[in-house]
């Protein structure tokens, strides 16, 4: 998997659990946070369903790591190509 | 002590039957209820009362997602009343606004719904979601009422049963005499009909309604009624004192005559009739008014065999020698809307003030002869020369009695 398919997996799951942002036009480096109206109970909500989903576990201590789509991608994308 | 009188100004509801006031009350006078067949997680097609407002009128899709149904309902009908009471909702200060929220249950269909999640994972509890405790606390509908609307003012539910539309409204009425706000919101709410565990509980008991018809399942007083059907459904209301009402030149909808709340102390699910009549009488007597001078009494009768003929005995004892007191019933149109349901019955009956017109109770084919109130309204609409007081009866498990007393305006 590419990591440009693992920023596509994330837009998706943000489009499902923040229907109301605009993920058109997400910059990859900027974080997530400064581009929409998210708080921690969503990415709480992205952890969830990248485990429900994808059977990808992100542990607490790592959840920084899903600050931007860049380093989402750079975490999660070994962790698919692991699966 | 003097109190300080306190009036209807504004309300919002959503029922089976009607979004708005005027749809609702149309309905009623038209003899039109509206009962679905559902599918019930576990139990296949059960009847049940489903309410078809646009939620999305005052939600985003976010807070669809993330609150509960309960909270929806309540927020509709929040905005609803606010708009009908003409408030300057945006220039009021939100910290004096208090948010009163009666409900039967809360928290059932969310925990229901988790375990039910959980268990297509082999039950690993990874998979329970984080939004389950603000989704079942018990504050839950009220508080999202704040969260989507600024108030900042107190808010609370009110669990009472079945009774808790009324003691929703009870609430508003002492915290206003009291001063601990300046306008309420209240009345009640229920999401009930999304969990089995309510439809099981009462079919296990032997109260669930059936009928091949839904619109006819729900049907007090009728001779072959068998249970109860379940709704969803809520109706908010805006209290002021009179003097803040008139000082705005607020319409004013109706007065809160009088209430009392009362407890059977005797049984978790029968209803006693003697304590029944006894909250009615303390009702009257906190009113200051005789029970002749009652025009409608709203009765709670859910349609169960035994329920229905313990009220009417209870009313026929306190009503029994009033030739000029009528009596009626909304659920044959929607079915029990639990917590929302003595705030929806009392909206149903308070155009009566405007129109003299005192709306039946539907699907009597054979009226049992035990419930055969002289002045029960059936099956067709009654005019009469006025409507002036309403006498609103709400009854819950483990014996929770509610009447609350609202009367026309006159200044």
């Amino acid at each position: 998997m590419t990591e440009d398919q693992v920023k596509q997996i994330v837009i998706e799951i943000i489009n499902e659990i923040a229907p109301d942002e605009d993920t058109k036009g997400l910059k990859d480096e900027l974080a997530l946070r400064e581009q929409m109206d998210l708080d921690s109970m969503d990415f709480l909500d992205i952890v969830m369903e990248l485990r429900k989903q994808h059977g990808i576990e992100v542990p607490e201590a790592d959840y920084p790591e899903l600050a931007s789509l860049k380093s989402c991608a750079d975490y999660l994308t070994p962790k698919f190509n692991a699966k | 002590m003097e109190l300080d009188r306190i009036v209807i100004t504004g309300l919002g509801l959503t029922a089976p039957n009607g979004n708005t006031l005027e749809e609702f009350r149309a309905n009623l006078l038209a003899g039109v209820g509206h009962v679905e067949s559902i599918e019930m997680r576990y139990m296949g097609k059960v009847p049940a009362g489903v309410c078809n407002f646009d939620p999305k009128q005052y939600q985003t899709r976010k807070e669809l997602r993330v609150g509960t149904r309960a909270g929806s309902i309540a927020i509709y009908c929040t905005h609803e009343a606010i708009i009908s009471s003409g408030l300057d909702f945006d220039r009021f200060d939100k910290s004096r606004i208090g948010v009163y929220v009666g409900t039967t249950e809360h928290g059932n269909v969310e925990t229901e719904n988790e375990v039910y999640n959980i268990s297509q994972f082999d039950y690993d509890v990874r998979y329970w979601t984080h939004h389950h405790n603000p989704r079942t606390v018990a504050n839950n509908p009220a508080g999202e009422i704040t969260i989507n609307t600024g108030i900042t003012g107190p808010h609370y539910t009110i669990g009472a049963a079945c009774a808790a539309g009324n003691a929703g409204l009870i609430q508003a009425v002492q915290m206003l005499r009291l001063g601990e706000v300046d306008f309420a919101l209240a009345g009640g709410v229920s999401e009930s009909i999304q969990t089995f565990g309510i439809f099981a509980g009462f079919k296990s008991q032997g109260a669930l309604a059936d009928h091949s018809d839904p619109n006819k399942a729900s049907r007090p007083f009728d001779k072959s009624r068998n249970g109860i059907v379940v709704s969803e459904g809520g109706a908010i209301y805006c209290l002021e004192r009179l003097s803040d009402a008139q000082a705005r030149g607020a319409t004013i909808l109706g007065e809160i005559a009088g209430y009392r709340i009362n407890s059977d102390a005797s049984d978790y699910v029968l209803p006693n009739p003697e304590r029944q009549a006894e909250c009615m009488r303390q009702a009257l007597a906190s009113a200051g008014i005789e029970a002749r001078d009652v025009d409608i009494v709203n009765t709670h009768a859910t349609s169960t065999p035994q329920g229905d003929i313990q009220e009417i005995k209870a009313v026929a004892e306190v009503f029994g020698d009033c030739p000029n007191t009528y009596v009626n019933n909304t659920k044959s149109y929607i079915g029990h809307a639990m917590g929302a349901a003595g705030a929806l019955e009392l909206a149903g009956n308070l155009p009566s003030f405007q129109d003299n017109i005192i709306h039946p109770t539907i699907n009597v084919d054979e009226l049992d002869p035990e419930c055969a109130l002289p002045n029960l309204v059936v099956n067709k609409s009654r005019k009469v020369d006025a409507v002036k007081v309403i006498f609103n009866n709400s009854f819950g498990m483990l014996g929770i009695n509610s009447a609350l007393i609202v009367k026309k305006f006159e200044s």
